[in-house]
């Protein structure tokens, strides 16, 4: 009795142990996104006279007014507006292009497999894992050749490319473990290659579709890299635009004013996150095959 | 004129041959179970027939026609897969009609169809729900009728059973045999169940490795099988195969068998041809003996056998007792509270049951 | 499946072909056709703009010879080595602590994953001003009555590549904890009952049972987070962009700059070069295995 009574005080205190260690670890995460929320909220003076952490004194939006459409990026001063449709206007065609392909590459590559239906896919498979840095300078040759140099259409055909390669993987992940008997009844029924992909298949996929959008979404919403290196001026998507902000240096620097920025180039994938984080996940974890 | 001919069909994947130079034919009406172990190309033969596997060598006939090059839509058969391969995003309704909307067949047509094959399916008050929402035996209806409203000319199935918890699968069993002597339709159905096999089937091909053993109506392969693979898959507890040598007085054989602890047994009065009698006097065969054959010795059975039970297994309506027999493990079907474990008891036999094989070839012996 | 392999050879065996055909000639030439045009560059003379003098190994060795590049590969080994340790355990610890029937388990994987869905621009900016000696973390404690503390990393070339291994671990181990705990969540609970029948305490059971079991997540991780360090260029850039001086120069950010700021192509070129085999030795390697025991299973 008395033993029983100890060991359930212990597990007692076991359980107290990991709530508060996973209590404080969620405050540590959760810090940087308080830091940037009350800094963006707070008028420039109060930041500097000391004011970090705690909430505003004085409530003001001025910082976000700023970062939206006053801010100066390189000569520029339209905040960040402009550079926030250049991203809408890259990501939407990019992901639909890259989705759309990656399921029809899926289908191909689990039900209608052909001798090296694995080596293509490998193929794809290693440019989820390609280090940009080794194709940057072709790309950009070969984008000047086409005269997308710096365009956003440029820029889609870019992401759409290797994009592909992800929707491919979700893709052919998923429809693997449909059954190939769904494929053999509808042959017997009749149909044919693109109405068994629209009328059976296709139904079935609605959750990797999401999980292929919302990755794709993720990815060329938060890109740099190919922002940085094929687009100049009031082409650049919105990173570019924020770590331009950042950066500049002239003048008192108006921390509130980057914060809000931040938080303006955040909130697109963080408001996706909040909404479909089950599917975020799924897409986060589909890079480790087994998991 | 048969409505399905298979004909020296060939099966192989580059170097691996699954199926060698398979000849079956059915009539009309006919119910062909191919009978195997996962392995045996059963299933590989079906989906040949189906169409969803290419013929490496060989003809199949339908109706007459060769198929060997038409698509499945083409061949005039429907299928019943073992997932049921229902599609999980259409209701009931659009399951059965999908094959009839491919093919254009007009909307009233489609109802009417879609109507019968769910009367008669008892599956109308379902039409309007999504697979997810079916249990395992309706959704196998729902495949069923899937398949009836084609109206072919060939019924295959394969497995549609094996996803059935024990008691369904016995129903829809009875289910399957009602509906083909209702519709009359030709059947080619796929199982590794041999149960299934024998009481569906009017025709049973049991496979292993690719070919046919034994191809005949099922009490015929239970009473009289092919070879030694034959016995032991069908009948369960499967037929005892007891090593003996015969010896030969006239026109019947005797076997003499091994009893451990005991002086040889000699199970006499088997008859045989007269080849057979002539060839194997004083061989090694093997005696095949169904647990059934065995019974407990009185006087009006004859000569008896003396051994010891090992183990007694109470089933209910029998009594399975299972001893040694010729240095092998044997199994006897007893009437119930007749056998005791650790007991010596006198069986007698059925020698008119009896079958014999060959010790090298493991085929039967006439 | 092999009946599909058969179906299409015979039915229509060109059409599934034809169509991937589009995908599979884009990625061929922009991945391999491109990484090819990369590696032709790295041996000419290429400063601006592509030249095709063929001037054999010169750029490697010009690459090696460069002081900066020695800095990036050291800075490269020291986060690498951090990051993945860190976020590796820090991952493994959370999965535990949430496998153990929390009750606001979801909000709490949530908050721990958020980073994710982060641009690292954002992370970097985030960071930044969170390091800020003057306004930031240090100000915060020294009001706060430790007036000695110190955390101005980010200003010290000595510390300086630390703060990218704070934010980067900060934006990651929750990828590592999602993987760990999705492992986690498929290892068969009988096991872990049999051992407890055993008698064995539960910090016995996760070493010597459960952490093993992990064995192909914990792969996964390292693999898809060495991935991650190796093109990591975003967070440099935007954290301390190289600095102070060259303190945290990366592979990736020495590339840029080489082939777009410094008109050094070819030694950009040569870079990316070693990047990429870099990558490659870790990741076919792995992909190998991976579709290999798919096959199996």
């Amino acid at each position: 009795m008395a033993e029983a009574l100890s060991r359930s005080g212990k597990a007692r205190l076991g359980r107290m142990v990991v709530y508060g260690c996973l209590i404080v670890v969620a405050l540590v995460y959760l810090m940087p996104l308080w830091v940037m929320v009350v800094t963006s909220l707070k008028p420039l003076d109060e930041i500097y006279s000391g004011s970090f952490i705690g909430l505003p004194k004085v409530l003001t939006f001025d910082a976000w007014r700023a970062a939206w459409s006053e801010a100066c990026i390189g000569t520029e001063c339209t905040g960040l507006k402009p550079y926030f449709v250049n991203s809408l206007l890259m990501v939407i065609p990019a992901v639909v292009l890259s989705t759309g392909i990656g399921a029809i590459n899926g289908y191909i590559l689990t039900k209608w497999k052909f001798p090296g239906a694995n080596f293509v896919f490998g193929l794809l498979l290693f440019g989820c894992f390609l280090p940009y840095q080794a194709i940057l300078i072709p790309m950009a040759r070969t984008l000047g050749l086409l005269g997308l140099a710096g365009s956003i259409p440029g820029l889609v055909a870019v992401h759409a490319s290797y994009g592909i390669c992800f929707t491919t993987l979700f893709f052919r992940n998923y429809f693997v473990s449909l059954p190939d008997e769904l494929t053999k009844a509808a042959m017997v029924d009749g149909a044919g290659f693109f109405r068994i992909f629209w009328s059976v298949i296709l139904p079935t996929s609605i959750p990797i579709i999401v999980v292929s959008c919302i990755w794709q979404f993720t990815q060329i919403w938060n890109d740099f890299l190919f922002g940085v290196s094929f687009t100049s001026g009031s082409n650049s998507p919105i990173t570019v635009a924020l770590n331009n902000i950042v950066n500049v240096t002239t003048g008192r620097k108006q921390y509130n004013v980057d914060m809000a920025a931040a938080m303006i180039a955040a909130i697109p994938t963080l408001v996706v996150y909040i909404v479909a984080g089950r599917y975020f996940v799924r897409g986060l974890t589909a890079g480790a095959v087994k998991g | 004129m048969s409505t399905l001919e298979i004909d020296r069909v060939r099966k192989a994947y580059g170097q691996l041959e699954v199926l060698k130079e398979v000849s079956i034919s059915i009539g009309t009406g006919d119910f062909l179970v191919l009978l195997g172990p996962s392995g045996c190309g059963k299933s590989t033969l079906l989906n040949m027939i189906a169409g969803l596997e290419t013929i490496t060598g060989g003809e199949i006939r339908i109706a007459g026609k060769t198929v060997n090059h038409l698509s499945p839509k083409d061949r005039d058969i429907a299928m019943v897969f073992q997932s049921y391969a229902l599609y999980p995003t259409m209701t009931v309704r659009q399951n059965i009609e999908f094959g009839m909307k491919i093919r254009r067949i007009a909307r009233a047509d489609r109802d009417k169809a879609v109507k019968t094959a769910s009367d008669l399916l008892q599956i109308t008050h379902l039409l309007n729900r999504k697979p997810s929402q079916l249990s395992g035996g309706q959704r196998q209806r729902v495949a069923m009728g899937r398949a009836i409203v084609r109206e072919p000319k060939l019924f295959l199935f394969d497995e549609p059973l094996s996803n059935l918890d024990a008691k369904l699968r016995v129903d829809m069993r009875t289910e399957i045999k009602r509906l083909h002597a209702r519709l009359g339709t030709t059947i080619v159905y796929v199982t590794h169940d041999q149960i299934e096999a024998m009481t569906l089937a009017t025709r049973v091909a049991v496979m292993k490795d690719g070919v046919v053993q034994q191809l005949g109506d099922p009490q015929a392969v239970y009473d009289r099988p092919a070879n030694v693979y034959v016995a032991r898959f069908v009948g369960s507890p499967a037929m005892n195969i007891v090593p003996a040598v015969l010896e030969v007085e006239g026109t019947t054989a005797t076997a003499v068998v091994d009893v451990a602890r005991r002086p040889a047994a000699r199970i006499g009065g088997i008859s045989l041809s007269v080849e057979g009698l002539r060839r194997y006097a004083g061989e090694k065969v093997l005696v095949g003996i169904r647990p059934e054959n065995f019974s407990i010795a009185s006087a009006a059975t004859g000569p008896s056998l003396t051994v010891d039970f090992d183990v007694v297994e109470p089933t209910g309506p029998d009594t399975l007792a299972v001893f040694q027999l010729g240095g092998v493990e044997v199994t006897a079907r007893l009437p119930p509270r007749q056998a005791h474990a650790r007991r010596e008891a006198a069986l007698a036999v059925d020698t008119t049951k009896i079958v014999l094989f060959d010790s090298e070839t493991e085929t039967r012996i006439d | 499946m092999s009946a599909s392999t058969h179906m299409s050879s015979r039915l229509a065996g060109w059409l599934p072909r034809l169509v991937v055909a589009p995908s599979l000639l884009i990625v061929i030439v922009t991945v391999y056709l491109f990484i090819l045009w990369t590696g032709v560059i790295s041996v000419t003379s290429s400063k601006f703009v592509p030249t095709y003098d063929f001037v054999g190994l010169d750029q490697y060795v010009r690459l090696w010879a460069t002081p900066r590049w020695h800095t990036a590969v050291a800075n490269l080994f020291i986060f690498s080595v951090l990051f993945l340790a860190l976020s590796t355990g820090l991952g493994l610890l959370l999965a535990i602590l949430l496998d153990q029937n929390i009750r606001v388990e979801g909000a709490l994987r949530a908050i721990y994953l958020y980073p994710m869905a982060l641009s690292f621009i954002v992370t970097g900016t985030a960071w930044k001003w969170i390091m800020n000696p003057g306004l930031g973390i240090q100000k915060v404690v020294t009001d706060l009555g430790w007036t000695t503390f110190r955390f101005d990393w980010i200003t010290d070339p000595q510390m300086a590549i630390y703060t990218v291994v704070v934010a980067g671990v900060w934006q990651s181990s929750g990828f590592a904890m999602a993987i760990f705990l999705a492992g986690l969540r498929g290892i068969d609970n009988s096991v872990i009952k049999a051992a407890q029948i055993e008698g064995a305490s539960l910090p016995l059971i996760y070493r010597q049972i459960i952490i093993p079991m992990l064995r192909p997540a914990m792969l996964s991780v390292i693999v898809l987070l060495s991935y991650i360090a190796i093109k990591s260029f975003d967070l440099v850039l935007a954290l301390t962009n190289g600095g102070p001086g060259t303190a945290t120069e990366l592979p990736s950010t020495f590339m840029f700059s080489a082939t777009f700021r410094r008109n050094q192509m070819g030694v950009g070129a040569a870079s990316a070069m070693m990047m990429l085999m870099t990558v490659a030795a870790i990741i076919i390697p792995y992909l190998y295995s991976e579709l290999r025991e798919q096959k199996n299973g």
